[in-house]
């Protein structure tokens, strides 16, 4: 392999310290943010159609993390949910699950227990989701209680403070101890790329989160504005390209927030393939946190089956 | 391409918006005439081989005509209205040509052989922009640094390239007009139809007949229309060859004359770059419109540092490349616009091998008919060269390397043109001391082949000269 990662050499010695760690971040190429974005723009302008959009609609309704994040949550709110995502649209034997369900960690049992061995995974948010302001062994205790209970997936957040602060090595730390709190359970990191401003942090963070152990990067925790963006979601993947042709390990990457519409979701998986390629055209490696999405990939998919549009009201809510 | 799990279904945008007539005559004094002693030849896809319709080729007596109907236009109504007057025709021209974009951008990709994409988004709406751009000088000419009230030339006689038909005949047309010129217009032979329906976007405006008259044909006509004594400019867009032809005939007239000419554009990417980004550049710089560009930055330098990494991800980019149907709404890369054209790209691509170079191409079907030809790079190439040194006007890359700063410059500079040029590079303080020392008329920092119409184009040695959009672009349609 010819050298397709800006450093050379072994990437263990990266983590050494702060001032390595610092180095290899701050070595990575830059980012151009007017090319970035002329970029993602430039894809979203492709035009899918027929086949292709019907291929891209059952994909996108397989990669859905279906999300409930709000204070108001119920258990009978969680079983409407996960009713939704083994189901999404009960008229049509054809439609697929979602990816997994979404929910804070006192809720996971309920979604577990409704869930059961469908296939359906349930993620949690941990880690003090979603400011992250919390003492490590809160946070990693919180992770501990969503495992036990049976989520196996886990959404953390990264140290943001810590991030802008350039105390990488505290970030890279936390992740790591997270991991090891996951046991078998899937980690995904959140950037929350709104708050990490510039497209060169969002590439460092999305490195850092790789060298750490993270299966997944995943942009934002959907409580800062701005979410996820195409151009964001473009750096990031090109981060996780990036990384299995230096390492051989594919990390996936979760755009979460704002994408509502099945057109949108269409852009991204757009920009993932021509990023990253059918590597990641799969739930295992890319996902869409999201809520109404769902709704709105359903009524287009019904659309394609039948050749008329229906109504808001022949969807379910939840 | 194409070959993945997510395979783009076909999205061919829909040809029933334009309306190609069966044969066109020649648009002069405001209607579209019969020729004299004009001939007739055909016009065909390029991405089909399809005849498209039969255009005139016009004659010296044709062209005749013509002058003396943009003359008496002249004299007669256009440079006796206020700017503002001019100004309006200018506005209303630029609003008709976005009302019917679509019609524009079918008619240009049919005809050109570029993709949908492309005429859509690119060359259409900076043919708008840069009527709106002149209509706003035509009554402020005295703001413009030329004088308090700087007069018109009179009749400009105007020849433009095949490479961007539309957007080059209102490079042409939105300063003469706005300055108070009429004009006389020759498309490219290959691609007439777009001027043939800006004719009629023209009548739609009620534009006063012969302020602006256009002319179809091929090099005769061309030569036809430079050298009539009733020309009191010359405007001329195209290889470096005609260009001179053009300046020897034009010598010791009082024509005034303003050439833009071929181009060997470097584009230069230092270790520091973003380099995504700048994969995204090279790729813009070379296959924007199958590289027929003349600021194409059809070499390009890298440092040597990072030579390799560079050329694997442009690699894998390019594989990525959707070459085919131009009216496909996916297409990245659309038909060469001749076979002539195709013919001089396989030359000097086939020189390139001979000469030592080593070239690759992404795995790509090429359509069974019309003229293509894949995007192709050649590494190993020194400035020695002749893929270095001549304009191949395709989808092709010569790939160089350099050391230092000063070895990049030398090489970008060393070149008998100089038209554009590209840096790429995170650092602030060497774009601008590149800036300063490359010997072209653009320089793009961290991007290339980006235009709009309040920035003055034009060359350096023989690249041309006279500069054309912004207010410079007001210089060369101005006595002064």
């Amino acid at each position: 392999m010819t050298a397709t990662a800006p450093i050379a050499g072994d990437l263990a010695d990266v983590t050494a310290s702060n001032a390595t760690l610092r180095r290899f971040l701050h070595g990575l190429p830059g980012v151009d943010q007017v090319g970035v974005e002329a970029r993602a723009a430039a894809l979203a302008t492709r035009s899918i159609k027929t086949t292709a959009k019907q291929f891209a609609l059952d994909l996108a309704v397989r990669m859905v993390d279906l999300t409930t994040l709000e204070g108001q949550d119920t258990p009978g709110k969680v079983r409407a949910l996960c009713a939704k995502g083994l189901r999404p649209d009960p008229t049509d034997p054809t439609c697929p699950q979602v990816a997994a369900i979404c929910v804070y960690g006192d809720l996971v049992p309920v979604a577990v227990d409704a869930l059961g061995d469908s296939g359906v995974h349930v993620a949690a948010v941990a880690t003090a989701f979603p400011s992250g302001r919390a003492p490590l062994e809160v946070k990693l205790a919180d992770v501990r209680a969503a495992v036990d209970a049976g989520a196996d997936e886990i959404d953390m957040v990264i140290d943001r403070g810590a991030f802008l602060a350039g105390r990488y090595l505290d970030v890279y730390d936390e992740i790591v101890a997270t991991r090891q709190a996951c046991g078998d359970a899937h980690l995904k990191v959140i950037l929350e790329t709104g708050e990490l401003a510039t497209y060169d942090n969002v590439r460092r963070a999305s490195w850092l989160a790789m060298l750490a152990g993270g299966d997944f990067v995943k942009t934002s925790t959907g409580k800062v504005s701005p979410a996820a963006t195409l151009p964001v979601t473009l750096v990031m993947l090109e981060a996780v390209r990036d990384f299995r042709a230096h390492t051989g390990r594919e990390v996936g990457v979760k755009a979460a927030g704002g994408i509502r519409s099945a057109k949108d979701a269409i852009r991204y998986l757009v920009v993932v393939n021509e990023t990253c390629g059918d590597d990641w055209l799969s739930p295992d490696r890319f996902r869409f946190g999201a809520s109404s999405l769902l709704n709105d990939l359903l009524m287009q998919r019904q659309k394609m089956t039948t050749g008329r549009y229906s109504g808001p009201d022949y969807f379910t809510l939840d | 391409m194409g070959t993945g799990m997510f395979d783009y279904a076909p999205a061919p945008e829909s040809r029933a918006i334009v309306d190609i007539a069966p044969s066109y005559g020649l648009f002069i004094g405001g209607e579209m005439v019969d020729p004299t002693d004009g001939t007739r030849f055909k016009t065909v896809n390029p991405a089909t081989e399809e005849v498209l319709s039969e255009v005139v080729a016009a004659g010296p007596q044709d062209v005749d005509r013509a002058v003396a109907a943009a003359r008496a236009a002249y004299d007669g109504t256009w440079s006796r209205l206020p700017g503002r007057e001019r100004g309006k025709y200018l506005y209303r021209l630029a609003r008709l040509v976005q009302e019917r974009s679509r019609e524009l951008a079918v008619l240009e990709s049919i005809d050109n052989g570029k993709p949908i994409r492309e005429s859509r988004d690119v060359d259409v709406p900076l043919v708008a922009a840069h009527f709106f751009y002149y209509a706003g000088w035509a009554d402020k000419l005295g703001y413009a640094g030329f004088g308090p009230d700087p007069r018109p030339l009179g009749v400009a006689g105007q020849v433009i390239p095949w490479n961007f038909p539309l957007l080059m005949l209102a490079w042409k047309i939105a300063p003469a007009l706005a300055t108070g010129n009429t004009v006389v217009l020759k498309p490219a032979e290959t691609t007439p139809l777009t001027a043939l329906a800006f004719a009629d976007i023209c009548r739609q405006a009620d534009l006063p007949p012969g302020v602006v008259n256009i002319v179809t044909g091929a090099g005769d006509t061309g030569r036809a229309l430079v050298e009539h004594p009733g020309v009191d400019k010359v405007a001329f867009t195209g290889s470096t060859d005609v260009g001179r032809q053009i300046a020897r005939s034009v010598a010791g007239t009082r024509k005034k004359l303003t050439l833009e000419l071929g181009g060997k554009a470097a584009n230069i990417v230092f270790d520091d770059a973003p380099l995504d980004q700048a994969v995204e550049g090279i790729v813009n710089g070379i296959f924007f419109n199958q590289g027929h560009v003349c600021c194409a930055g059809s070499r390009l330098l890298a440092q040597e540092s990072i030579a390799d990494e560079l050329l694997d991800r442009l690699k894998r980019r390019l594989g990525t490349l959707r070459l085919g149907d131009p009216l496909d709404k996916n297409t990245d890369i659309g038909a060469i616009n001749s076979p002539e054209q195709l013919e001089r790209i396989r030359e000097l691509s086939a020189v390139g091998e001979q000469e030592g170079a080593e070239r690759w191409s992404p795995a790509c079907d090429l359509p069974d008919r019309g003229y293509w030809f894949p995007p192709t790079l050649f590494t190993g190439v020194t400035q020695a060269h002749r893929i270095a040194r001549e304009e191949i006007f395709g989808p092709v890359l010569s790939v160089l390397t350099f050391r230092t700063p000063a070895e990049a410059l030398e090489k970008a500079n060393n070149t008998p043109y100089g038209l554009s040029a590209g840096v790429w590079t995170d650092k602030g303080s060497r774009i601008l001391w590149m800036a300063q020392r490359l010997r072209a008329g653009v320089v793009w920092a961290n991007t290339f082949n980006r235009f709009d119409p309040t920035s003055p184009f034009g060359g350096y040695k023989e690249s041309g000269f006279g500069r054309e959009g912004g207010r410079h672009g007001l210089e060369g349609y101005l006595d002064v």
